[in-house]
């Protein structure tokens, strides 16, 4: 237990400094700090599939997010801020955060999963029967490649799309052609 | 307690992708936000004293390509690892799609301030 509260506090104080830092680089390094925080907090789970994913998508994610923001630290949001609407909008999450609270009295404790008490449930089934139908010793695998394959076939086509989406946004020459004639 | 703290993280990510006005600092709290949710989702099929989801020779049982029931009762849940592992690697495209606008958007207006951006073109 005490591991979990330990790595959850030291994200939550990495997520206050990227949120209120004016520097945006600093900002950049304190959400990969989330990210290597939350990987450790993965391996104590018990879900090292995903701390191994979490680290390599971290590492690629912190690239990006550095080319994004590298030379171009000379933005300052100056104006006054809106004190009404910063008010008002942390009134209306303050009340979201505290109905959250009294919905998580409703589903059971931490260390103690739903699926444990249905006996045939989806999860206790992969368990059980997931080495013999599929043959994989990870049964994180046998979901992903083989009783949910259709769901890792989506996720690579979004993949794709937002990728495609990201070469047109930042391709340059087709978008000169096009603007030549107006001019 | 846990599940509270883990809200607690969503909720900062929520107030920086309301309240703040620089881009990159809206994409921060999308992200975080997404750190909150996978978190919160492990912790569901959490269960005290478990073992990963793998099978190791100790716990193959007698016959052929079976488990024992040991490893049945304490494994933790490998459906919300799964689907956590699709959402992950699905963020990481989400947030080159973002900051791909965010650049775009900088040679152009030179200012990553949304309320500039509003000023200078309708």
């Amino acid at each position: 237990m005490f591991e979990f509260y330990t790595l959850l506090l030291f994200c939550i104080i990495a997520a206050f400094i990227a949120v209120e830092t004016r520097n945006l680089l600093s900002a950049v390094i304190c959400v990969g700090a989330i990210g290597f925080g939350g990987s450790l907090l993965f391996l104590f789970l018990r879900a090292p599939d995903i701390a191994i994913t979490q680290i390599v998508v971290e590492v690629l994610g912190l690239v990006i997010l550095i080319r994004a923001t590298i030379s171009r630290d000379i933005t300052f949001i100056s104006g006054d801020r809106e004190f009404f609407g910063t008010v008002v909008s942390v009134v209306i999450i303050f009340v979201i955060f505290l109905a959250g609270i009294i919905v998580f009295k409703t589903i059971p404790p931490f260390g103690t999963p739903v699926f444990a008490q249905v006996p045939d449930s989806a999860s206790q089934t992969y368990i059980s029967t997931g080495l013999e139908k599929t043959g994989a010793a990870n049964l994180v695998a046998s979901v992903i490649l083989d009783f949910r394959a259709y769901d890792t076939l989506g996720e690579a086509t979004v993949l794709f799309t937002s990728i495609i989406g990201a070469t047109v946004i930042l391709r340059r020459r087709a978008k000169k052609k096009l603007e030549e004639p107006d001019a | 307690m846990l599940y509270a703290l883990c809200f607690l993280l969503f909720m900062i990510g929520l107030y920086c992708a309301v309240v703040k006005k620089n881009m990159v600092k809206i994409v921060i709290g999308i992200m975080i936000m997404e750190y909150a949710v996978n978190i919160f989702l492990i912790m569901l099929g959490y269960r005290f004293d478990g073992v990963a989801p793998i099978v190791g020779k100790s716990e193959l049982a007698e016959q052929i390509n079976s488990v024992t029931a040991a490893f049945v009762n304490t494994a933790v849940d490998p459906l919300p690892q799964a689907l956590v592992l699709t959402s992950i690697v699905i963020s990481l495209g989400s947030l080159a799609l973002m900051i791909a606008i965010c650049i775009r958007t900088y040679e152009r207006y030179g200012t990553f301030d949304i309320t500039e951006i509003r000023r200078l073109r309708g």
